[in-house]
């Protein structure tokens, strides 16, 4: 999203203020880095905390010395929630954030109808926390601080930079001077006009929507329940509409449509919020604003992810509007997918080429996003008359019909993408029902075990194989621990070699939603996707399946 | 595949037009307009089948003027 302006001050948060530190570059070192991050948004802390934890030295660049200056992305889904967990941040995230699964839609003053974006439970994480950015990424920079290999750098900001076949090398421009950076790989995480992107020549294509929409982050003591609520029409706001949020601290969010007609720089002034907050709370609402800001909106994406040494995640490769919170949760998806893989490459465990698959799986998760966000937005923001009587009559239909409910679209809030796709995927030969796809995030599921009562604290962060019913016997699970990309064993159930992980599946939840009443193996991807099952483990089948879930087939894995 | 029935298949055609008009009566354009599109979502949802609406859409657009970037239609003889 493009904010026009930013203004007021803060009343329940001060921004840190990181200290600058010279450092032995700009004395004259020229020692070639790994891997480099340009951007410290929760997308760059991201991947620098993975590569931390994988023991890989990585250096932050960030062109400013604190976080975000004002909300921005403050809706963080239940996947995201989840990767945080594997990097240690999930815990913090949540105890600051407020949880919440249920959202309102209404049409006028009525209620259209209520949904439940987690309606089962036996689930670790709640389908979405809300916090403001700038929280979020405290929570991500404390995790990076606590990593021996993570050197955070603020107010280095990339001034030049030229992409090579083998590395990368950077002009970096400091309150003392500039100096010169080489290294092997570049992630570039510097957001929705990433002077990198511009820098390297590169461009995005996509649509611009025709709509601005005025954010104020209030500060107010209330009873509305921690839902998100949506107004087509509302009385307080006629003709556009109205998304409310809560987010830590007794912030809310509240989200005004204003048309395309609506001049920026005069709808951030007070004197324009204020009547519009108090038309929607009331005459008796004591409030304050925090922050507030007006912008329009983009759907778009880079052709590829992948530049030689230079690999683009989050905004920097792909914008979509804010109604799904598809931005900074895709991003989080983006540096997931990529840590991994990286990782092997870096260690000569996987060719080059496993990078490619980042770019094939991240492109057709950011055209999933950008799918959706578009339909979003034609519902909300309705092109025609026609389009606005089709979005009318459904809203209309809600009321009484759940079929139109359905129909009813303001914000496809995000969701994992299912990599069904992906060339690392391995075909099914057995037949299997239910959610669990070559290529789908790991569902979660309580487990009792030595280290935590839920299934995905065992999944994740190398490969694995998941087995239930029959678990590998000893000589296999020795094999597969050798192999120079190991896979450790998680068995589910009773009867397995004392070498491999074992839990407990008291409730049948995790029978349940892997469909293996008959005896299940899958194997899983370092970043928690399944990549290959079969109804029995078979130590050659994993074998095949991982030397393609490493762009390695038909090699030694 | 599944065929949208372009043959007749209603046992009193008269009656159904009548109805559709007097489902009309007494609205203003813009109210019709609302009653027509919800009309065809409900429709739509009883049907159900992708590959049948995706027919009966083309079939609607067909020969209409004004069809920019609309698909290969036959001229109209």
């Amino acid at each position: 999203m493009s904010p026009a302006a930013s203004a007021l001050q803060m009343k329940t948060y001060a921004n840190p203020v990181y200290e600058y530190r010279r450092v032995a570059e700009q004395d004259g070192a020229t020692a070639r880095r790994g891997v480099v991050v340009v951007g410290a948004g929760p997308v760059g802390l991201a991947a620098a905390i993975d590569l931390g934890q994988r023991g890989i030295p990585v250096l932050i660049l960030d062109e400013d010395d604190t976080v975000s200056v004002g909300s921005r992305a403050i809706c963080y889904a239940k996947r995201t929630l989840e990767i945080l967990d594997r990097l240690h941040c999930g815990e913090s995230v949540v105890d600051k954030g407020v949880r919440w699964n249920v959202g309102r839609v209404f049409d006028g003053a009525e209620l259209a109808y209520r949904f439940d974006l987690l309606p089962e439970s036996g689930h670790r994480r709640p389908a979405f926390v809300n916090l403001q950015q700038y929280h979020f990424e405290e929570c991500l920079v404390r995790r990076a601080q606590e990593l021996e290999g993570v050197a955070l750098r603020w107010r280095h900001k990339v001034v030049a930079v030229a992409s090579h076949a083998d590395g990368v090398t950077l002009r970096v421009v400091t309150p003392e001077g500039e100096y010169a950076l080489d290294c092997d790989w570049l992630i570039a995480c510097d957001g929705a006009r990433s002077p990198l992107r511009s820098m390297l020549g590169l461009d995005t294509e996509g649509q611009v929507f025709h709509d601005r929409f005025l954010i104020a982050d209030i500060h107010m003591t209330s009873d509305f329940p921690t839902e998100r609520w949506f107004w087509f029409n509302p009385p307080f706001h006629p003709g556009q509409s109205v998304l409310l949020h809560r987010q830590a601290d007794n912030v809310w969010r509240i989200d005004f449509q204003l048309g395309w007609d609506a001049d920026p720089e005069l709808e951030k002034t007070p004197e324009r919020i204020l009547p519009r907050l108090r038309a929607m709370l009331g005459p008796d609402a004591t409030f304050e604003i925090e922050w507030a800001s007006v912008y329009s909106f983009q759907c778009r994406r880079m052709q590829r992810f992948r530049h030689q040494r230079v690999l683009f995640a989050g905004d920097c490769a792909h914008l979509v509007s804010p109604f799904g919170a598809r931005g900074a949760n895709s991003g989080i998806q983006d540096t997931d997918n990529l840590v991994w893989k990286l990782d092997l490459v870096l260690h000569g465990k996987a060719p080059e080429g496993l990078l490619d698959s980042y770019d094939a799986e991240r492109i057709a998760a950011a055209d999933e996003n950008i799918l959706n966000s578009t339909r979003s937005t034609d519902f909300i923001t309705p092109k025609s008359a026609v389009s606005r009587t089709f979005r009318d009559a459904v809203l209309a239909l809600a009321r009484r019909y759940p079929f139109a409910r359905r129909l009813v679209n303001s914000g496809r809030l995000s969701v994992p993408k299912v990599l069904d796709a992906s060339p690392l995927n391995t075909p099914d030969c057995d037949r299997f029902a239910g959610a669990m796809v070559p290529g789908a995030p790991a569902a979660d599921a309580p487990v009792e075990g030595p280290r935590g009562g839920w299934l995905l604290d065992y999944l994740g962060g190398d490969f694995c194989v998941l087995t239930f019913g029959e678990a590998p016997g000893a000589t296999d699970i020795a094999r597969l621990a050798a192999w120079p990309v190991g896979v450790r064993v998680v068995h589910v159930g009773a009867g397995a070699h004392a070498a491999c992980t074992v839990l407990t599946d008291r409730e049948g939840l995790a029978a349940a939603r892997y469909d293996s009443a008959s005896g299940a193996c899958y194997l899983m991807r370092p970043d928690q996707h399944v990549v290959a099952r079969w109804r029995k483990f078979d130590i050659d089948a994993v074998h095949a399946a991982l030397g393609r879930a490493t762009a390695r087939e038909g090699t030694t894995p | 595949m599944t065929a949208l029935v372009t043959d007749s298949n209603m046992a009193a055609p008269d009656d159904f037009y009548e109805a559709l008009l007097e489902m009309h009566c007494g609205l203003s354009e813009n109210d019709s307009a609302v009653v027509n599109a919800k009309l065809i979502l409900l429709l739509a949802n009883h049907i159900g089948d992708a590959e049948i609406l995706r027919q009966a859409l083309q079939f609607a657009r067909e020969d209409v003027e004004g069809s920019a970037g609309g698909s290969s239609a036959a001229d109209p003889a």
